[in-house]
């Protein structure tokens, strides 16, 4: 292979001129994990009403869910990211969509707030899993000792079905940190937009894109290390994950 | 709000944005499902398989692809394939590789990873005696997988490879960040060049979502029919 490697070129001032290629790097990784909370605190939220909604015996709340599901999934990342993007500031009255337009950081926001409905609608079908596998005694003793269903929700349903959907909300989180890299196309320079801004630079593709990868490597190993205890922590007793 | 929106240029862009956009999206898609069925097989049966190597090897495949975004792999597949293919044809310099070929060993490559899990949990899902049997029955390991488990694998997870697929057809978009004119490529090329981004790009979403919903609304169907066979 005639490629120059190169793996110094961390320590080597960037262009921007502050600091060295590394830092530029690490900035990319600091972006890319608060862009992954934010949305992922965003996601937890509506997914979190949707999924009620979709557990409800109304039929008009399950119909709400039903469409929010379906609009948010069977539109592409990427699309959802342009639609807030380009689109959503010239559909709205002309002085909102300049204030959207002058908004600083806007990337930033649209990044956090599209991948936030993104996953939402995807924490949601977790979610009403997750209370459907509740056996119905559960639901009808909370009735029974005379909580609303607002309590019977609050008290009793939500804190065992969060337990139970914690490893699939755990692989939701990671995809979250993953999809932030969509955000590339708005402008936003997270952690793999560094990466390409310095191989742009520096012509060293290869040793840019083996750095972001174990960065990448690195947040999902942290994460479901520390999953795996609050997972062991917080099982159910009696169930097979529990003691 | 609508007022000064021109919708006629979707019209006119029309057979760009099908013959040109959407046939590369749908080759891509049917293309990296086809081949990411084959690759994803081959690695779960490596997993799955008595030599322990083979199925740390396959795993360690498994996981790492997972943990990428695929932006990144696209990146990477990018730069990394006219090397490759150097390497492989024995060339003195890097060959040059067209926009579709990188994509489409990007997508295969990446979404093998997917396929594999899901036809690993399928061929779990076939009782121990199946292969028992096709073993007393004087099968090899090859015949029994070929004729007994494989084809059931296939048809009991036949909905998840479906909507994977759904998702392998909505994630092809990505390849906008190479510049190639996929169907949201086009409409992208489109919009920048008549300045029309609002309406190119409501079309584009359009477009996906009855797809997207024709395909999932299918699925369903599938997965009922198949549910009363079982």
């Amino acid at each position: 292979m005639n490629y120059n490697w190169n793996w110094h070129i961390f320590f080597e001032p960037n262009p921007t001129g502050a600091g060295t290629y590394l830092d530029l790097l690490v900035s990319g990784l600091w972006l890319t994990i608060k862009t992954a909370l934010l949305a992922w605190i965003i996601a937890l939220i509506f997914g979190t009403i949707i999924g009620i909604l979709r557990s409800l015996p109304s039929k008009a709340a399950s119909w709400i869910s039903f469409c929010y599901v379906e609009f948010f999934r069977n539109m592409p990342l990427l699309v959802q990211l342009f639609l807030w993007f380009f689109v959503l500031p010239e559909l709205l009255p002309r002085t909102a969509g300049l204030w959207l337009k002058q908004l600083p950081n806007a990337p930033f926001w649209t990044a956090a707030i599209g991948v936030g409905l993104f996953m939402s609608a995807r924490v949601a079908v977790q979610l009403a899993a997750g209370i459907a596998s509740l056996p119905r005694g559960q639901k009808q003793a909370a009735t029974a000792l005379g909580l609303t269903t607002t309590q019977g929700y609050r008290y009793v349903l939500l804190p065992m079905a969060f337990r139970i959907i914690m490893p699939p909300l755990t692989s939701e989180f990671l995809n979250t940190v993953k999809n932030t890299s969509v955000a590339i196309t708005i402008g936003l320079i997270e952690l793999t937009g560094q990466a390409r801004a310095m191989q742009e630079f520096s012509f060293q593709v290869f040793e840019a894109f083996t750095a972001a990868t174990i960065m990448y490597l690195a947040i999902n190993i942290i994460v479901v290390t520390g999953m795996r205890f609050l997972e062991r922590s917080l099982a159910i007793p009696g169930y097979i994950t529990g003691k | 709000m609508f007022g000064n929106l021109d919708f006629d240029v979707i019209r006119r862009s029309l057979p760009y944005l099908f013959l040109d956009g959407m046939s590369f999206t749908l080759m891509l898609t049917g293309l990296s499902a086809l081949g990411g069925l084959v690759f994803g097989t081959l690695i779960a049966l490596m997993r799955l398989s008595s030599y322990k190597l083979l199925g740390r090897i396959a795993g360690l495949y498994v996981d790492f692809m997972r943990s990428l975004p695929l932006v990144l792999v696209i990146f990477w597949f990018y730069f990394l394939v006219p090397y490759i293919g150097q390497w492989l044809t024995g060339a003195s310099r890097p060959i040059r590789v067209g926009a579709f070929t990188s994509s489409l060993v990007t997508f295969i490559m990446f979404e093998a990873a997917y396929f594999s899990e899901i036809m690993r949990a399928g061929i779990q899902s076939i009782s121990r005696g199946q292969p028992a049997a096709a073993s007393a029955l004087g099968l090899t390991y090859a015949q029994s997988m070929r004729y007994i488990v494989l084809p059931q694998a296939f048809r009991n997870m036949l909905p998840v490879l479906l909507t994977q697929t759904i998702v392998l057809f909505q994630d092809t978009s990505l390849v906008y960040v190479l510049s190639i004119p996929d169907f949201l490529g086009a409409a992208s090329k489109v919009a920048q060049r008549d300045g029309r981004l609002v309406e190119m790009y409501l079309f584009a979403a359009a477009v996906y979502f009855v797809i997207s919903c024709l395909a999932s609304w299918g699925v369903r169907r599938l997965q009922a029919r198949i549910a009363i066979v079982r």
